[in-house]
């Protein structure tokens, strides 16, 4: 009779070991999930200004080029007589020599695909950051479950566990449909 | 699985009881080399499965596939794969896994490693030109499902198990034609036990002759209760299990073969990459043997799972 009980005792024991262990990894892990996402914010916040730098400064480049081409044929289509046509023409031709020598230097005027990439650059960092809040409020939800279902409820607290928070909007503003305006207006 | 060990345990015990008679149960033969092929091979394909895998597809690592693009667009295309993997493995909370990109132009994708922390996924050309980011994504995170629920390391113990079987099953068929002589003398000694040992045997031979057979049938039930199992973890990870539908019908409808995956690695896949062969035929016969669910089934599933169906 002694054997029986003292084998009880000793599964509830083992039974009670494995369940602390378990919630401490799901604690540790609830921790790490919210640091997470701290982890995203940061590259956010140090990555974008860098990557929207690099794409002004070649749209700029291009811009100018450009600038100089149309300005020259504006140029040349307000020209008064044929000598003076005649010299703007040839600034015009000039000008998009200058255009020419640009495009074979740099053979594909990439304007459109560095904000193609700078776009997708921008959707996965904030996918990231999303996905790393999904990812925290999973494993806090594992957490609070593994605690609260029974038995394991009758010793979470003894041992010192306490249900985490999920990640949740403080700000209200933040639950509106944001307005997307593309018109070209001032 | 315990079914597979059960069986595999049986074939093997019965190797013992029948063929080396009654000293058997102290040293049972049989079953230790069985367990010891078992072992042996299950290991092997565990930790250097995947290199052979890979290999075996002509599958690109990312950086050599971003040096060898073709056009921006492939550069814009490979950069996505490689945000969208990033993006899965942090919502799985995993380590990302080592991307690789197949040059063949049939849509699909698999997953390979034995544990997240040696996992690689590898996509093809074909599946990044054909599908969207959303549905980009819930390939992967199916694909990365299948490496959080510890599949691979499933599969590989399994298909050890199918071959040690065969094995088996092929040892005892010669057996029987020049062993049987022997047994039978030794069992006219106990008459007492002979009409429940004449069944068993019955039984017993019935097994090994149609074990192959039956070890394939549930490997392939095993596998294809895996691959919902990973559709809906993944979808789990994505909360967009329209995507992921949608993206099944794309492959679907461009189905034809994936040749750069071989026959033996076909249950890794997303996709069965032996082409409409199994699927157009219906009936029992090719819905045992097929290392994936009917993609209608999988469609439905996912549909259901977003109040669409």
């Amino acid at each position: 009779m002694t054997w029986i009980l003292l084998a009880v005792v000793a599964l509830v024991v083992v039974w009670a070991i494995a369940l602390y262990n378990r919630l401490v990894g799901l604690r540790n892990q609830v921790l790490n999930g919210w640091r997470q996402i701290d982890v995203q914010l940061k590259r956010r916040h140090d990555l974008i200004p860098n990557l929207v730098n690099t794409v002004r400064g070649a749209m700029e480049f291009e811009r100018d080029t450009l600038t100089q081409v149309m300005e020259a044929r504006a140029r040349a289509v307000s020209a008064t007589g044929p000598a003076d046509a005649a010299r703007k023409e040839g600034e015009l031709s000039q000008a998009l020599g200058r255009l020419f020598a640009v495009a074979e230097n740099y053979p594909t005027l990439r304007a459109n695909e560095n904000v193609k990439m700078l776009q997708e650059e921008l959707t996965s960092t904030e996918n990231k950051v999303g996905f790393a809040r999904q990812f925290y409020n999973d494993i806090a939800t594992t957490f609070n479950t593994a605690q609260q279902t029974f038995p394991s409820n009758m010793f979470a607290s003894a041992l010192g566990f306490k249900p985490s928070e999920l990640f949740e909007i403080t700000d209200a503003t933040e639950r509106q449909v944001p307005a997307v305006d593309l018109s070209m207006r001032k | 699985m315990i079914v597979f060990v059960g069986f595999l345990l049986f074939l093997g015990f019965g190797f013992d009881v029948f063929y080396i008679g009654e000293g058997a149960l102290t040293f049972p033969i049989g079953s230790l080399a069985a367990l010891g092929i078992g072992s042996v091979s299950a290991l092997t394909s565990y930790y250097s499965g995947d290199r052979a895998v890979l290999l075996s597809t002509g599958a690109m690592a990312l950086d050599r596939a971003l040096s060898g693009a073709a056009s921006p667009d492939d550069t814009y295309k490979i950069r996505q794969l490689d945000n969208v993997v990033e993006e899965m493995s942090i919502a799985a909370g995993l380590p990302k896994p080592r991307v690789y990109v197949i040059p063949d132009s049939d849509p699909n994708a698999f997953a390979t490693g034995r544990d997240p922390e040696h996992a690689s996924i590898a996509v093809t050309r074909g599946l990044l030109d054909t599908v969207t980011r959303d549905e980009l994504q819930g390939v992967v995170a199916h694909e990365l499902s299948h490496v959080r629920n510890l599949d691979i390391r499933l599969m590989t113990v399994i298909a050890a198990m199918v071959g040690t079987i065969a094995l088996l099953s092929d040892w005892s068929g010669r057996g029987m034609s020049s062993g049987s002589r022997s047994s039978s003398n030794s069992r006219d000694n106990d008459k007492d036990s002979g009409a429940a040992g004449l069944i068993l045997l019955v039984v017993w031979v019935v097994a090994i002759v149609l074990a192959p057979l039956i070890a394939q049938a549930l490997a392939m039930l095993v596998s294809r209760r895996r691959e919902f199992l990973a559709d809906a973890t993944g979808a789990e990870l994505t909360r967009n299990p329209l995507a992921l539908a949608s993206a099944l019908e794309k492959i679907d409808r461009e189905a034809a073969p994936t040749l750069s995956v071989k026959r033996g690695t076909a249950h890794l896949c997303i996709a069965d990459p032996l082409g409409r062969a199994m699927g157009l035929r219906e009936g029992f016969l090719p819905d045992l043997l097929a290392t994936h669910p009917r993609m209608a089934d999988r469609i439905t599933a996912l549909k259901q799972m977003a109040y669409q169906a």
